[in-house]
């Protein structure tokens, strides 16, 4: 029996001769080609100039000044070259290598940025303020998807994360203003979303409803609830129930300022320090401790958990709960950084986009960090942009983040893979 | 360690899944349950380990009672289970899915997988698994899957190994291997239960042997009492293993397959250039391990495949690019390999399920409204004819037994003039009782000079019905050989070596022993 051949695998080790995608070929060659079009051939004529700094900041960087047809013909050129490359990859059978890829999508922003701000009536933008302006805008959109990702990785699908963040910034705005306290709006705004959570746990773990109809109404819920409150309560003495104090900016010395990167990481309110703490612990947690072993597979194979004695439904529960933790915080920043009060629907789907990056981000917590900044980013992008007038409508502008979206969603930067059993409760036996 | 079960009863509402059964498993013994499907081995093992409370009764370990109140408490207990379906998490590697729920941590409750791989290769060491504790399980072979299952219950020290139906997964060289894990595991002290319905691994292996029927054990057996014997306990009544079917005498051939191939979604050619004639009056059985191409081959045939290419052709016909519909009126009948999901409507009554395939034409449609009366004409003398179990023809499909259900699914095939047949795992999941009858049909079909196509992963019953055996692995044709031949040579065939040369080396291997 010496020379009988190895065992037999699954056919998936088959015959992988034929496989070959043309996806990211085509739709580098589609980009590169409209690149050439828009940001070379319709490339505006003058400079653009790129501030790095402030003059009253202690380091001061020269602004970056370019040429707007010398950058929209290099990158686009280069562009071309790896759509080419691409191609041939794809001919040969070969993947395409992830470094093209990332090297065409910056390259991309470079001439799309380029080519707006130098169209714009006053093409000089503030660089670090665009960047700064877009982890701000993101931090609740990370903390909405650090909920999902402790729902999801558990096998439950959170819907109701829209919801988590509108009740976290309303109880933050009201216990802030009670207490006068902006730490007692945190916590309020965690207990808030522990309340939401609670009863999507208790629905969709214990009672088994469907999970993405108890979000969906949890979402109504909170909404009619705020609304009802803040035009009832809230507004009848907005000095007493709505004015809470915001959260102060802590900058760390010397590190906040460091040109670009320093605001970003060392200047912000406590609220942002978590939000990195969050995803930090999250990811280290999740794929190297014990609570986060268990976790992956109470969402990937229940039942494997439950024959090895892994109690799975109340691991769902305690995720479920922290994740209106997380969520809560993130709504707080809402009352307490962005703006000083709540005001009706005020989170207006940042919840759902949360969601997005989420999905984005693979069902993981970096991934989801890095999908949730890029969508800060188109949206701080439409904000900046209308402010300089630019030749494109605000109003295309501002679906910017949504079209971003969409196509993120659809899968078009590669296939995601839920949890193996999100969505799907566990019934023992 | 001795582990005994005294008068265990479970309920389920009012059906009895296990009736006061006794089991007396010594340590170092190898002490199989034998049964047909539903016949209670399961629900009595999930019993065991902790999954189900029982109704009633006892479980003794040592002589010292003991009550589980999940599969956590079994476990400390000693009782270690690898179940039918691995319960193993697929994305994660071996070590995470053996740590899992036994974890070694560090300070903070930090995963230490360190000291799981050392235990992993120490216990793959010993029993020669040769497992990597960094693999990802989903990209594992079946065969080395179950053994990461062996080394799950291993690391937490079982003594007493629960096997259920281990070998229903495997090739015939990796039952073997099992079975030589198996003695292994026996000369270390550990006791084995071994579920299965194959008479054939079971008198190989056991020590014991208990025979369940209806969740009640009727009778122990001797391994080495005649395997007829042990089927008539099995069933119940007096069965016949062997099927006597005539030779068979092939007519013109009508149906043929030339260079095809199909790609799944992720282009990866799961049918690899598959060229092979059927001719009237013959069955050709398609032998293989699951996962190899079988499934997607009887697909393409059915126009339910994409990305087919190459030729099938039917009496001169051309069948690649056909609708389903089409195909169905060439004269193809068709057993899907998942008779609840594919072959019924569960929830429809048996009299429509009848019907699915002429529902459409006389005599059950009359303009847009189907006669009744028509249908349940049929449905009486179908389930006459093919003796099926029901309460009644308006029952719905989905609560008869697996056999009844396969029956209504042939009966309704067999409803009309065919001119190739192909039924995929026609007897998966049957009582032996009705896969007598189920095979002596298809036999039927063949005489009446049909060509047959039979795909089929057990070897038996490969054997039993081919008249010629193609065997299928990672999507290409290892060869075909005559009905005749031995076990041995499909063995090395399915795992991967062409006929000419498996013939060759089965007949060196003989010649050596001889």
């Amino acid at each position: 029996m010496s020379t009988a051949t190895e065992a037999p695998a699954s056919v998936s080790t088959a015959g992988t001769t034929g496989v070959r995608s043309w996806r990211n070929a085509i739709i580098l060659s589609v980009v590169a080609l409209f690149s050439l079009l828009v940001f070379a051939l319709g490339a505006p004529g003058n400079d653009v100039t790129f501030r790095l700094s402030e003059q009253s900041d202690r380091f001061v960087l020269p602004p970056i000044v370019v040429s707007a047809p010398v950058i929209g013909w290099v990158a686009a050129l280069a562009m071309v070259a790896l759509a080419v490359l691409a191609v041939l990859h794809t001919r040969s059978g070969r993947k395409v290598p992830r470094w093209v890829l990332a090297v065409f999508a910056l390259l991309f922003l470079i001439a799309f940025l380029t080519w707006v701000v130098g169209s714009a009536r006053t093409p000089n933008v503030a660089l670090y303020g665009l960047l700064a302006g877009s982890v701000t805008l993101a931090v609740p959109l990370i903390f909405g998807s650090l909920s999902g990702v402790l729902c999801e990785r558990s096998g439950v699908v959170n819907i109701a994360i829209e919801g988590q963040l509108l009740f976290g910034a309303f109880a933050a705005a009201v216990a802030a203003s009670l207490s006068g306290s902006a730490i007692v709006g945190l916590v309020a705004a965690a207990v808030a979303g522990v309340l939401v959570s609670l009863v999507l746990a208790i629905f969709s773990i214990r009672y088994v409803v469907n999970q993405v109809i108890v979000g969906v109404v949890l979402n109504v819920l909170v909404s009619g609830l705020t609304g009802f409150l803040f035009s009832a309560v809230l507004t009848e003495d907005s000095e007493r129930w709505n004015s809470p104090p915001r959260l102060p900016v802590i900058e760390i010395p010397l590190l906040a300022d460091i040109p670009v990167i320093g605001p970003i990481l060392f200047a912000q309110t406590i609220v942002g320090y978590l939000m990195y703490v969050a995803v930090a612990v999250i990811y280290v947690a999740l794929y190297h401790s014990r609570w986060g072993l268990r976790t992956r597979a109470v969402g990937e194979h229940p039942k494997a958990a439950d024959t090895l004695g892994v109690n799975v439904n109340r691991m769902r529960f305690m995720n479920v709960l922290l994740a209106g933790v997380v969520a809560g915080i993130g709504g707080s920043f809402f009352t307490l950084v962005a703006v000083s009060g709540f005001g009706r629907d005020m989170t207006a789907g940042q919840g759902y986009i949360a969601l997005a990056a989420l999905i984005f981000g693979r069902w993981n917590p970096i991934g989801a960090f890095f999908a949730a900044l890029l969508f800060g980013f188109a949206t701080n992008l439409s904000n900046v942009l209308s402010l300089l007038g630019t030749p494109v409508p605000d109003q295309f502008l501002r679906m910017l983040p949504y079209v971003v979206t969409v196509f993120a969603v659809a899968g078009l930067v590669g296939r995601s893979r839920a949890p193996g059993a999100s969505g799907i409760p566990y019934i023992k036996g | 360690m001795k582990l005994e079960l005294i008068g265990i009863t479970k309920r389920f509402g009012s059906l009895v899944a296990n009736d006061s059964i006794d089991l007396v498993v010594e340590p170092g013994q190898v002490h199989s349950l034998l049964g047909e499907n539903g016949a209670g081995k399961s629900t009595l093992m999930n019993v065991l380990y902790g999954l189900y409370d029982p109704s009633e009764g006892e479980i003794l370990v040592n002589d010292k009672p003991v009550t589980f109140k999940g599969p956590g408490d079994a476990m400390a207990s000693g009782i270690g289970m690898v179940h039918q379906h691995f319960m193993l998490v697929p994305v994660f590697t071996v070590a995470e899915n053996v740590a899992l729920g036994n974890e070694a941590t560090k300070a903070g409750g930090m995963l230490d997988l360190q000291e799981t791989r050392t235990r992993i290769r120490q216990i793959s060491d010993q029993y020669g698994f040769d497992v990597d504790p960094d693999a990802v399980v989903e990209d594992l072979p079946v065969g080395v899957q179950q053994r990461v299952e062996i080394i799950k219950a291993l690391v937490r020290d079982a003594e007493v190994l629960i096997l259920d139906e281990p070998t229903a997964v495997l090739t015939p060289k990796e039952t073997d291997e099992l079975l030589g894990i198996m003695a292994q595991l026996k000369a270390d002290g550990k006791s084995i239960v071994f579920i299965s319905h194959k008479l054939r691994e079971v008198k190989a292996v056991s020590d014991v042997i208990t025979v369940i029927r209806r969740g009640k054990v009727v009778g122990t057996a001797d391994p080495d009492a005649p395997t007829t014997e042990l089927a008539s306990l099995m069933v119940g009544r007096s069965v016949s293993l062997t099927l006597d079917k005539q030779p068979a005498t092939p007519g013109a051939v009508t149906f043929s397959v030339r260079d095809l191939t199909v790609q799944a979604a992720n282009g990866q050619r799961v049918v690899d250039g598959l060229s092979f004639d059927v001719a009237e009056g013959e069955i050709l059985a398609i032998a293989g391990v699951q996962g190899n191409g079988q499934t997607e081959l009887t697909e393409a045939i059915m126009g339910l495949q994409d990305h087919v290419t190459g030729s099938i052709s039917l009496g001169g016909d051309e069948l690649v690019g056909r609708r389903v519909k089409d195909v169905i009126r060439a004269g193809v009948g068709f057993v899907p390999e998942d008779r609840s999901v594919e072959g019924l409507v569960g929830t429809f009554s048996v009299a429509e399920n009848l019907i699915l395939n002429r529902y459409d034409g006389a005599p059950f449609a009359k303009g847009l409204s189907m006669s009744q009366a028509a249908i349940a004409r049929n449905a009486d003398e179908k389930i006459a004819e093919y003796d099926v179990r029901t309460q009644s023809a308006s029952a719905p499909a989905g609560t008869l037994s697996g056999g009844n259900q396969q029956k209504v699914v042939m009966a309704r095939e067999f409803s009309r003039p065919l001119k190739l047949f192909i039924a995929s795992q026609p007897t998966r999941g049957v009582d032996v009782g009705s896969i007598e009858f189920l095979h002596r049909r298809i036999v039927a079909e063949r005489d009446s000079g049909t060509p047959v196509i039979i795909v089929s992963t057990e070897l038996d019953e490969v054997l039993e019905l081919a008249d010629r055996i193609a065997v299928l692995y990672r999507g290409r044709l290892m060869g075909i050989v005559p009905g005749t031949v031995s076990r041995d040579v499909l063995g090395l065939m399915m795992a991967g070596m062409s006929g000419d040369e498996a013939l060759a080396q089965a007949h060196d291997v003989q010649g050596g022993d001889l």
